[in-house]
């Protein structure tokens, strides 16, 4: 009895045990299911998005740069495609091992093992390295081969930069090299648009149009798995290129130019005397942008920096000479604009036996027999120094001065496009009183008038300068990169309706001029100066006479002009040392600049020659072959110009 | 008395036995292995390759055990319980000696056919072992410290024996079904609560006790931020998959998170997260309601038990199904720290199905020979 009561409670203690674990049970169920719907329908969003993240990856695609091209269409930079190794550093086990392997297939270098250990230790352990950015097809297609036992490494067809003319540009077009830092900050677009072994433009049209050229990078979706393997692309946004450039350089006349150069340190410039355009802009010597484009090595780098020529510099924009005689039509037209003389005024040069005398100090002319009496367009013509110094005393520095930043001395030309371009100086006595804090000298004045002194120019100052009075005197807006904008029809017809508004009593105040307005009082006064011009090449006597063009079509006038580069001491007068005696560094820059055609001029140009002595012997003679060229492509020129205006 | 009760063994026609057979259990058993077929299929992206052949394979040769062994008597089983114990404890033991490592623990014997994982089994034989135990003793009897001196030391011996392997997983699985018997045979609740507080207070030195790899997983377990790529990775991937799989989920072998190899273990420990992944919500509650439906079969049977030993067994087992299936559950969502603990049929692993398969058809046997009156 008493068992079977037992067992019957026995039973029920059973069930009711099993009540409290069923309860227990359903209570932890419920639990586990609050859990799930909170998971999978309150936090699903959340989820989804982490799930996303976790397998979709994005890859940049590198933009693709604009092409740059001559006046011409020919193309001066161009996107050639490149066999690269890329190393994706996720992928790697063993980098050492890596790089062992790619030495041997690839035969790498041993500075270029070392460049990329380097990179390495800059880079995050997801990045992707570039171990070289220019195979060879041999060397690319040996890569191929041996793949399978490469871990990470992708053979990858880019394209990068290539110069096909490469040292005739660079001074103009500049180069690429990668981005840095500072490059990414500085520009927005660069930051926006930034790949690894991405190339940004550091000097020259490559950096200053870089937003333009640069493009839009593309963006690659790929789905990943857990150990970031890509498994299959989801989306591609292409990358796009940037804007293709035409320049207003004439290759031909840009490569004539640079090879007139040669082996010598110097400058040409030349410009369409109404549209501003730069159609030539040398400097010498030059260097290879192509090297730049894959990272220059070291005794590249060095033979470069160590030239003593400074290739690196671009003499036209960044040199600043003394203008020497060049400026003596700029002061002969200040002293007629402002009335200090006429034409019948007249100078006597007697040679070094007596020389121009001031306050005591001496002032000789080149010429050491003197030029005997002087007339103004025979002062210009022979370039008689006595005169000049007469007539810069009698206009002052702060009228010349005046004159001579009108006509395009003492500022940049092409305003802020190439970071490298300098102001040059155009003296004053308020210049001197404020950046040397001392007062001005009348000999100072006096040198000024034959373009020595204080005043520096560049060459492409000078070119401007000698356009605008080829012009006949009218303010023309200088540039580099083509502008259907700028019209010739439009341009020609301003002039035409400036030359006969009547003057305003400012023109010889100093003021802001608009593009195209006229900066001359008297149209007469152009006239005479240009006049003078033609006389110094194209009469005996001239300086650059031995340099005319006989045949009327190829006729231009110059001036030319010859800068000290030390003070000429009564010793080295009395020694009178040919050019080859003297010391490289302690020879005189030799200047020339013209225009032409002479009747029914277009063109100005200017050349330097640094240390190449006088100007009528050593820069004058390079003006008459680029004067033909010039000329002869001007009806080519001329056809593309409508042609451009016709798809406008 | 133990001879006449097999004399008064009732006899069964075979018809009768078919009768008996609970035909809506088996159905369910069916319908969760197909599913878990077809999560393993899509763990190996949709290719009916090693995993999905082997598990195939093994649900199909012990679900014919199951069916097979469940018209085994009863009495055979309460009959050789303690030997099932002690074989139990032998192999356990042979694990040291002989047993296969992986990833740092030694838990498999090789049988050559199959890798046996012995702690599988035990988690049946301490149920079967501990029913037995039960099944003589009075309930006045039960609070005395003989009777409760005994299954506890029955009970450590093998939960020793699992930790030291080391799993601590499978060795709170099998504590917590010898600790649901005895709390269905009715030993006194303050008893319970007084091992609670023992096992509160002596925390910090198991703490002390537990492998680094422990102690990282239960400080993960609080905070799986702490270490997002190490020990806390597969929990936040687990719960990225759980929860981007939403209402619906992402669709069969469409899961992104297994099919990217986000998901680590995901054909053993993790395939609830997979499963929940591509079947969402609603996927997930079906497979919980078929657990529940089969725990409820189970204990249903257990309730038309004459025998205390069938009762406790099917309780018993029920309870333990829930504990496997509640933990595997709650760790993948996040509410447990991960311990190795697989979920019942749906996961990929021999033992385990064996342990299952050989449990399911103990309790079919329970039901089928229902008349038997074993031992009283």
């Amino acid at each position: 009895m008493i068992k079977k009561i037992g067992n019957l409670n026995k039973n029920k203690i059973i069930n009711r045990r099993l009540f409290v674990l069923v309860a227990a049970k359903i209570g932890l169920l419920g639990i586990v299911t609050s859990r799930l719907y909170n998971l999978q329908i309150s936090d699903k969003q959340k989820y989804e998005v982490l799930s996303d993240k976790n397998r979709i990856r994005e890859w940049k695609t590198p933009p693709q740069r604009g092409i740059i091209t001559d006046y011409f269409n020919n193309v001066i930079a161009d996107n050639q495609r490149v066999y690269q190794v890329h190393l994706s550093l996720e992928e790697v086990s063993n980098f050492n091992n890596s790089i062992f392997k790619l030495k041997n297939i690839i035969s790498l270098k041993e500075d270029e093992i070392k460049k990329i250990y380097e990179k390495k230790k800059k880079s995050k352990p997801w990045d992707t390295l570039i171990i070289t950015e220019n195979l060879s097809w041999k060397q690319f297609s040996k890569l191929n081969l041996y793949l399978h036992e490469l871990e990470g490494a992708k053979p990858v067809l880019s394209t990068s930069r290539y110069y096909p003319y490469s040292n005739d540009l660079v001074h103009v077009v500049g180069y690429v090299g990668d981005a840095t830092t500072q490059d990414i900050k500085s520009k927005k677009k660069i930051e926006e648009n930034f790949v690894p072994g991405l190339k940004v433009g550091k000097i020259g049209i490559e950096n200053s149009k870089d937003t333009d050229l640069i493009g839009n990078h593309g963006t690659k979706r790929y789905e990943v798995n857990a150990s970031g393997k890509k498994i299959s692309e989801i989306s591609y946004n292409k990358e796009t290129q940037g804007e293709n450039l035409r320049t207003t350089i004439d290759l031909e006349i840009q490569r004539l130019a640079q090879e007139l150069l040669k082996n010598q340190a110097g400058s040409i410039c030349v410009m369409d005397i109404y549209t501003g355009e730069v159609i030539t802009m040398a400097s010498s010597p030059t260097y290879d942008p192509n090297k730049f484009t894959h990272g220059i090595s070291n005794k590249d780098w060095n033979e470069i920096k160590n030239n003593k020529l400074r290739p690196l510099q671009n003499k036209s924009l960044a040199g600043l000479y003394s203008p020497g005689s060049t400026i003596k039509p700029l002061v002969a037209l200040a002293a007629l604009e402002y009335g200090i003389i006429d034409t019948k005024f007249s100078v006597n040069c007697k040679g070094h036996d007596h020389p121009y005398e001031l306050y005591g100090e001496r002032y000789h002319c080149w010429k050491k027999n003197g030029h005997g009496l002087m007339s103004l367009r025979n002062a210009i013509k022979q370039s008689c120094d006595i005169y000049f110094y007469e007539v810069a005393r009698l206009l002052g520095v702060d009228k010349l001065s005046l004159i001579a930043k009108r006509y395009g001395l003492g500022s940049k030309v092409l305003e802020d496009f190439f970071s490298e371009e300098k102001k040059g100086i155009v003296p004053s006595t308020k210049w001197k009183k404020q950046v040397l804090e001392q007062s001005w000298y009348l000999g100072e004045t006096v040198i000024t008038g034959i373009g020595q002194g204080y005043i520096q120019t560049t060459p492409l100052q000078l070119c401007l300068m000698t356009a605008q009075l080829a012009n006949g005197g009218y303010k023309i807006k200088p540039n580099l990169i083509y502008d259907k904008e700028i019209d010739l029809d439009i341009i020609k017809s301003k002039i035409e309706s400036e030359k006969n508004k009547s003057v305003s009593q400012n023109i010889l105040k100093d003021h802001e001029f608009k593009n195209y307005e006229r900066l001359y009082r008297n149209p007469n006064n152009i006239k005479l100066v240009l006049d003078a011009m033609y006389g110094s090449t194209n009469e005996q006597f001239g300086t650059s006479f031995r340099s005319r063009h006989k045949e009327d079509k190829y006729k231009f006038a110059g001036k030319t002009g010859t800068s000290q580069v030390k003070r000429i001491t009564d010793q080295d007068r009395e020694l009178d040392l040919e050019l080859e005696e003297i010391e490289y560094k302690s020879r005189d820059h030799a200047l020339f600049v013209a225009f032409a055609p002479y009747d029914k001029p277009r063109y100005s140009l200017s050349v330097l020659i640094e240390h190449g002595g006088s100007g009528s012997k050593a820069a004058a003679p390079l003006a008459n072959k680029l004067i033909k060229k010039i000329l002869d492509r001007h009806e080519l020129r001329e056809n593309i110009r409508k042609d451009l205006k016709n798809i406008t | 008395m133990i001879l006449s009760t097999s004399l008064n063994s009732t006899r069964y026609t075979f018809f009768d036995k078919l009768k008996a057979v609970d035909y809506f259990l088996i159905i369910i058993v069916a319908i969760i292995g197909l599913m878990s077929v077809f999560a393993i299929y899509s763990t190996e992206s949709g290719n009916f390759s090693f995993y999905t052949k082997n598990h195939l394979t093994r649900f199909l040769v012990f679900f014919s055990m199951f069916l097979v062994l469940s018209f085994v008597r009863v009495a055979v089983w309460y009959r050789q319980a303690y030997i099932f114990y002690i074989l139990g404890i032998l192999l356990l033991l042979l694990v040291i000696f002989f047993g296969i490592s992986a990833s740092g623990s030694k838990r498999w014997i090789n049988l050559f056919i199959m890798n046996l994982q012995p702690s599988e089994l035990m988690k049946i034989a301490i149920i079967v072992c501990f029913a037995r135990y039960y099944h003589r003793i009075q309930s006045s009897d039960i609070q005395s410290y003989k009777y409760l001196l005994q299954p506890i030391i029955l009970l450590l011996i093998p939960c020793y024996l699992v930790i030291t392997q080391p799993d601590l997983g499978t060795a709170i699985l099998i504590a917590g079904s010898g600790l649901a018997i005895i709390w269905l045979a009715g030993l006194n609740l303050k008893y319970f609560i007084y091992s609670g507080l023992i096992l509160l207070v002596s925390l910090p030195f198991v703490i002390s006790i537990l492998k680094p790899y422990q102690k990282s997983r239960i400080l993960t377990f609080f905070n799986p931020d702490r270490d997002p790529l190490g020990a806390g990775y597969q929990i936040i991937q687990s719960k990225i998959a759980i929860g981007s799989g939403g209402m619906l989920g992402k669709g069969f072998l469409l899961g992104t998170q297994s099919y990217l190899e986000f998901l680590p273990e995901k054909h053993t420990d993790f395939i609830f997260t997979l499963f929940s992944e591509e079947f969402g919500f609603i996927g997930s509650m079906v497979l919980i309601l078929l657990y529940s439906l089969l725990i409820y079969r189970i204990i249903r049977i257990g309730f038309f038990s004459r025998s205390y030993f069938a009762k406790l067994y099917c309780f018993g087992f029920a309870s333990a199904l829930f504990l496997y299936i509640f933990v595997n559950i709650a760790m993948v969502v996040g509410l447990l720290p991960i311990v190795g603990a697989p979920l019942p049929i749906m996961s990929y692993g021999g033992s385990s199905m064996l342990s299952i398969m050989l449990g399911l058809s103990i309790v079919m046997s329970c039901k089928i020979y229902s008349r038997d009156p074993i031992g009283n």
